[in-house]
């Protein structure tokens, strides 16, 4: 295929939007978390400054240092943070892969004319408002709150449990607020399946159990697998819900940049936690990435 | 054809329950009398005008509006560009990166990408507000919309985009006449999405955002911090109404078009 100076076009002008938007920024967070902290506007130094010529620029190079970087690994407070993270994520990742893939296999059961409808209803809850959903778990959670009187009323708790402001409501706000992520890779993977399989695999004397997990669930893991990536790599990152649900045990790194922004105003060590976050990620962000090109050439 | 089974219809109904019960009980206590959020006090509406007499959240919600409006526009057109360039266009210099770029926001952490955004426009020295908003929505919009742009275009047969061509189309030609009413239904999906996202954010909008421009988002969650109030009720209740409405609209208006899409 020959290419025209339009087709060029078609291709430069997003990518120019990603390069300026996207990549460039992430040049100028490692730059800043090599800086120092400074009582100025910016603050934080040095400077850039191109009028002084290349020795501005070697300057500005001897200034910056890993001095956030040192302070990142010295303090048990981020480290312990990151670790955080990584483990409330792995846990409501494989929480919201229980019951999304529960549901996803119900939905791929249902009579073909539901399925639509039914995918539907799943959806939906994705499209109103991520911050109005986590909030409304305040209302159901809280000591006086809806769950409490529920339970108190049939008698199966004798006093009121405390559940927000608890890593169990993070866990709780994770799944719910992720779910459709889970769901729908997982369903587009076992819709396609071809039921002939299960059949052949009964008339050679597999059980309806054992089936299950020699067929239906290997045949599944590419959906699986993008919908643990859905979930997991964005959770780790996760502010809103361990700030409005999660109490003063919840020890989650998005936070940690929030505040370190926000409160304290110390950009050059925000913008260090978020670069060893990011290199973090890294290595599931590439595998999700080199998922989802093999997929799209499989279809 | 297997019947539905028991277990299925089960875990199916339990898993719509979970995902329905805290948006419903939401609404219910949106027209809850008291303002204790957890007792009911008998039916009201009142939450509902003491929101529209509350100019804050009217005027956070024109920003948020306007914003989403922009932001959803562009967003789709360079979306459904970089949607071409990945399908249509074959191998290019550097397409590794580009479809990285692409993937990349889907599951990046807002924090670090509205952190990101934030230090570029104050090293080009640009003006936070309305303008840096909507700039940073754009750019994650986009990589939402090529998303679902393309998974319509992997399933088009290129060759009818070819056999145009053949009969004399010029490649825009082909693309207005044969691709663009085969994906029209995509690029609504999109358009509704970047929409959708740019109205619920928080993380990106509070750190690209500048004195004067606060987001519905923002308002609520300054709100949120403080309790649950009947106010915010009500106004997640409209929200929702919006939402809704506008979703089912979308898929009977798509339903339609793709019968006539496909012959």
């Amino acid at each position: 295929m020959t290419r025209t100076p339009g087709q060029r076009l078609l291709v430069a002008l997003p990518y120019l939007w990603l390069l300026v938007l996207f990549l460039a920024p992430f040049l100028i967070v490692l730059k800043i978390s090599l800086s120092d902290l400074a009582v100025a506007r910016p603050p934080y130094m040095p400077q850039f400054d191109l009028s002084e010529g290349w020795a501005g620029v070697a300057a500005f190079v001897d200034a910056l240092d890993v001095e956030n970087y040192v302070f990142l690994a010295e303090d048990s407070l981020y480290i312990n943070a990151y670790l955080s993270s990584l483990r409330i994520a792995a846990i409501s990742t494989v929480i919201t892969l229980l019951i999304g893939y529960a549901i996803a296999y119900a939905l791929a059961r249902a009579p073909r004319r539901w399925r639509p409808t039914l995918v539907m209803l799943v959806i939906l809850p994705f499209w109103t408002s991520f911050l109005i959903r986590v909030y409304a778990w305040i209302g159901i959670l809280k000591t006086e709150g809806l769950l409490n009187q529920a339970l108190l009323s049939v008698g199966l708790i004798g006093e009121p449990l405390t559940i927000l402001n608890t890593n169990t409501a993070v866990y709780i706000g994770i799944v719910y607020s992720y779910l459709p992520f889970m769901v729908l890779p997982v369903y587009a993977t076992l819709e396609k399946m071809d039921e002939s399989l299960l059949e052949a695999a009964a008339d050679l004397g597999s059980s309806r159990l054992a089936a299950f997990f020699l067929v239906t669930l290997p045949l599944s893991l590419p959906g699986v697998l993008a919908g643990c990536f859905l979930v997991f790599i964005p959770a780790i990152g996760e502010f809103v819900i361990p700030d409005l649900l999660g109490g003063s045990e919840t020890l989650m790194i998005g936070k940690t940049l929030w505040v370190e922004f926000f409160n304290n105003r110390d950009w050059p060590l925000a913008s260090a936690v978020a670069i060893v976050l990011l290199a973090l990620l890294i290595v599931p962000i590439v595998l999700f990435q080199r998922q989802q090109m093999r997929q799209e050439i499989g279809t | 054809m297997r019947r539905f089974s028991w277990f299925n219809a089960t875990s199916l109904a339990l898993g719509l329950a979970f995902l329905y019960l805290p948006i419903l009980i939401l609404v219910v206590y949106s027209f809850n009398e008291s303002r204790l959020v957890t007792v009911w006090g008998g039916f009201s509406t009142k939450w509902y005008g003491e929101l529209f007499r509350n100019e804050q959240f009217l005027e956070a919600a024109w920003v948020t509006l306007r914003v989403a409006l922009v932001s959803a526009t562009v967003a789709t057109v360079l979306g459904t560009l970089a949607a071409y360039a990945l399908v249509r266009a074959g191998r290019f210099r550097g397409r590794t990166l580009f479809s990285g770029m692409i993937y990349a926001p889907l599951v990046m952490p807002e924090v670090i990408t509205g952190l990101s955004l934030l230090l570029l426009f104050i090293s080009i020295g640009m003006d936070r507000g309305i303008v840096t908003i909507t700039l940073a929505h754009i750019t994650f919009g986009m990589c939402f919309a090529s998303v679902v742009v393309s998974s319509r275009l992997v399933a088009f047969d290129a060759s009818l985009e070819e056999a145009a061509c053949d009969l004399g189309c010029t490649p825009v030609q082909a693309f207005f006449s044969v691709t663009l009413p085969v994906i029209t239904p995509a690029i609504v999906a999109a358009w509704l999405l970047a929409f959708t996202l740019s109205l619920d954010d928080l993380v990106i909008a509070s750190f690209t955002s500048g004195p004067g421009a606060t987001t519905l988002p923002m308002k609520i969650y300054s709100q949120v911090r403080l309790g649950v109030t009947p106010e915010i009720n009500a106004l997640s209740t409209l929200l929702i109404g919006v939402v809704a409405l506008g979703v089912v609209a979308a898929s009977l208006a798509g339903k339609r078009m793709e019968g006539r899409a496909d012959p």
